[in-house]
């Protein structure tokens, strides 16, 4: 099972490898890491995708609670989150095949933003699915690369995850 | 008032912060900060290794309930902290521990004496900080003695580039701490409480575990009260020793795969056990299956602990003195003395056909002529659980043990640092030839500053506890665990001055702990032991 965490941390260097640190010491799976400053220049958020059971993630949330930099964590039912990854991929192309990938590219709604004779690099935005289904579509003319950005999520409605706001999770 | 250095703010600030030792050793990337020490009232003991460095604030803080002090200059010196640094994390001590880095121009290009210690111990410290910024310095400092010393305690380092030790800035006015990140709870919810005091009037077979969280949040007087009030067994941690007099009627003694008889029927025949600042690790819990069918009520400051180790019916977070004293208040007086037969159960070792001198009764009869008055701080080995089950212990802070990290070589630096903390007190280490050996040079310092320590050493030359682990589990294939070449330890009393005895038999045993009890001078009891005796007697 997957689950998505959002945590405010302190932004100042050395964070990102105390928690990192904190995955890999504990033992805890990490599948992919966000991070970026908030409005806040102050601030940075983490978006953690943690694949794990219950106790897992009660004991990633708790550990990474008690680092003094992370200021709020709170778990994200991904019903009431919007989750978005960003890819860029790296696609073999030829004569015959470019227009069948633009085609593709466009059913996806993605972006070609890179042309060479024997290459088309196309940014892709969405959930997991979303990219993976679009992977499986352009596999076969021959993916060169791909450089994909991890999950980042927010809350859907007028919720928010900011340093004061309160988190029922809270203990 | 006009521009002093960071190094004199340094010392400045921790004196503001009540330290009056420090421990350690300089080195060229601190020495702008031992400079500001000279005009200073702070003391500085010179250890001879860093890990004694850390040791001795260790056994200094566990033993006067406040912030041990240590430093180190970059590089190796930083560096030989590390295993004392993770044995106080692994104990939650606060300590402050100071080092110095290499000039910030040049961090990160491999100079001479360079390492990265931020990162180095990040994952067994409870925070650690880089000081880049001059200005910031006093601000570190007051936040690092806050963070070690509230919340579940635990060590920081502070690492400090020498070239900012030179800096001049203002002295801060005034310095609020707000760390966004860190707000201990220290008020149980006021609901679970009420829970757990439900769990606990119904229960019929109520047991209680304390941990070092007893003991390090001084909840003793709060414990004791409350199992006299509703007669409930106690059994303890090896950090919890010493949370009520072990010869209180209602301690059963500590728990585990070294624990006793009694506090382990206790633990199995329970219905509830109340966990109090114990993480219940797996020396002391080896087997879960004891706690499933048991209900679970567990107190502790840090979230994390509950449900780490064993299911929790009710988790508390709080302080433990707090959450005690809330459920001592409101919990009806009962005389329900389940664990009687328990209590009743006479375990008492026979001593009438042996001829030989046993550890036990060295220990005892070390508790007898000093009536418990004394801090003991132990090793780590077969010596750490005799001392455990057969010492008498009658006040918190009096058993000083490493047991977390179980790191050999701590007690006599300890019992070094709970010397400087209570001058008054007989401090008494007990250790074996295996763990003496590590940091021995100690005995260095205690000439030094002349402090009468008292040090048993129990001498089997092996390295017992491997050794029988050999002897149990690969047939006595005995290999590196036999310590050949030991020194000749009055000859090494006699180099260090220290007063010396041997016993090797049980015809002078109460004379000779008379003699080291009347020593005005540091002492060496050497205890002969055979290598077969076991841990467990």
């Amino acid at each position: 099972m997957k689950y998505t965490l959002s945590v405010l941390v302190e932004n100042h260097p050395g964070v990102l490898s105390r928690v990192a640190g904190l995955f890999s010491r504990r033992g805890f799976n990490i599948d992919s890491l966000a991070v970026g400053v908030t409005d806040d220049p102050n601030i940075s958020r983490m978006t953690i995708v943690v694949n794990g059971d219950d106790y897992i993630v009660e004991q990633v949330t708790k550990q990474l609670n008690k680092l003094i930099d992370v200021i709020k964590i709170k778990k994200l039912n991904p019903k009431e989150a919007v989750e978005r990854e960003l890819a860029l991929i790296k696609v073999s192309a030829n004569s015959q095949t470019r227009s069948e990938i633009i085609q593709i590219t466009e059913i996806f709604r993605a972006n070609i933003v890179d042309v060479s004779k024997e290459t088309l690099t196309i940014e892709i935005s969405g959930d997991e699915d979303k990219i993976s289904a679009f992977m499986e579509l352009v596999r076969q003319y021959g993916i060169k690369e791909v450089v994909q950005t991890g999950i980042i999520a927010i809350e859907r409605g007028n919720k928010v995850i900011t340093k004061n706001s309160k988190i029922e999770e809270d203990e | 008032m006009g521009k002093i250095t960071v190094a004199q703010a340094m010392v400045k600030a921790l004196q503001e912060e009540g330290v009056e030792y420090i421990f350690g050793i300089p080195g060229a990337a601190i020495y702008p900060f031992y400079d500001a020490l000279y005009n200073s009232d702070i003391k500085h003991i010179l250890v001879r290794n860093e890990q004694a460095a850390v040791h001795e604030a260790s056994g200094y803080a566990r033993s006067k309930d406040k912030v041990g002090v240590c430093v180190a200059t970059s590089g190796p010196g930083a560096t030989n902290l590390i295993t004392g640094i993770a044995t106080a994390y692994m104990d939650s001590v606060p300590i402050v521990a100071i080092t110095g880095q290499v000039m910030s121009s040049l961090i990160g290009r491999d100079v001479f004496q360079e390492v990265d210690i931020t990162g180095a111990t990040a994952p067994f410290c409870k925070h650690n900080f880089l000081v880049k910024d001059p200005k910031k310095i006093v601000e570190i400092i007051k936040k690092a003695f806050y963070i070690a010393s509230t919340g579940r305690k635990g060590p920081v380092l502070i690492d400090i580039p020498f070239d900012i030790q030179q800096q001049e800035i203002e002295y801060p006015q005034s310095i609020s701490i707000d760390i966004k990140g860190y707000k201990p709870t220290i008020k149980g919810h006021p609901l679970q409480i009420k829970k757990a005091i439900d769990l606990i009037e119904t229960a019929k077979k109520p047991l209680i575990c304390a941990g070092g969280g007893v003991i390090s949040s001084n909840a003793s007087d709060n414990l004791k009260k409350l199992i006299e009030k509703h007669k409930i067994p106690l059994i303890s941690t090896l950090m919890g020793i010493g949370s009520i007099p072990t010869d209180h009627p209602f301690y059963l003694g500590m728990i585990g795969s070294h624990g006793q008889k009694k506090a382990n029927i206790a633990l199995r025949e329970a219905e509830l056990l109340i966990v109090v600042g114990a993480r219940l690790g797996d020396r002391a819990l080896g087997d879960t299956k004891i706690t499933e069918k048991m209900k679970i009520i567990h107190i502790d400051i840090d979230p994390a602990e509950i449900g780490k180790n064993v299911g929790t019916d009710v988790p508390i977070v709080g302080d433990a003195k707090y959450i005690l004293g809330e459920i001592l208040n409101r919990i009806t007086e009962k005389d329900l003395c389940w664990a009687q037969e328990i209590i009743d159960e006479n375990t008492n070792k026979s001593v009438s056909n042996i001829d030989y001198l046993r550890p036990f009764e060295v220990l005892k009869e070390i508790s007898n002529i000093y009536k418990g008055e004394y801090i003991i701080t132990t090793d780590v080995g077969q010596h750490q659980i005799w001392a455990a089950h057969n010492t008498l212990i009658k006040k918190p802070r009096t058993f000083i043990s490493s047991g977390g990290l179980g790191t050999m070589g701590y007690g006599v630096p300890a019992a070094i640092g709970a010397k400087f903390a209570n001058p008054d007190e007989e401090v008494i280490v007990i250790t074996g030839d295996g763990s003496f050996q590590m940091l021995m040079q100690e005995l260095a310092t205690i000439k030094r500053e002349m402090i009468p320590i008292k040090i048993v050493l129990f001498n089997n030359s092996r390295l017992g506890m491997v050794y029988e682990i050999q002897k149990k589990r690969c047939s006595s294939r005995f290999i590196a665990t036999c310590l050949d070449g030991n020194p000749d330890f009055e000859l090494l009393a006699k180099a260090y001055s220290l007063e010396y005895l041997k016993l090797d038999n049980k015809d002078k045993l109460s004379e000779a702990i008379s003699i080291m009890k009347n020593s005005k001078k540091p002492f060496l009891l050497e205890v002969v032991t055979k290598p077969d005796e076991p841990t467990i007697t």
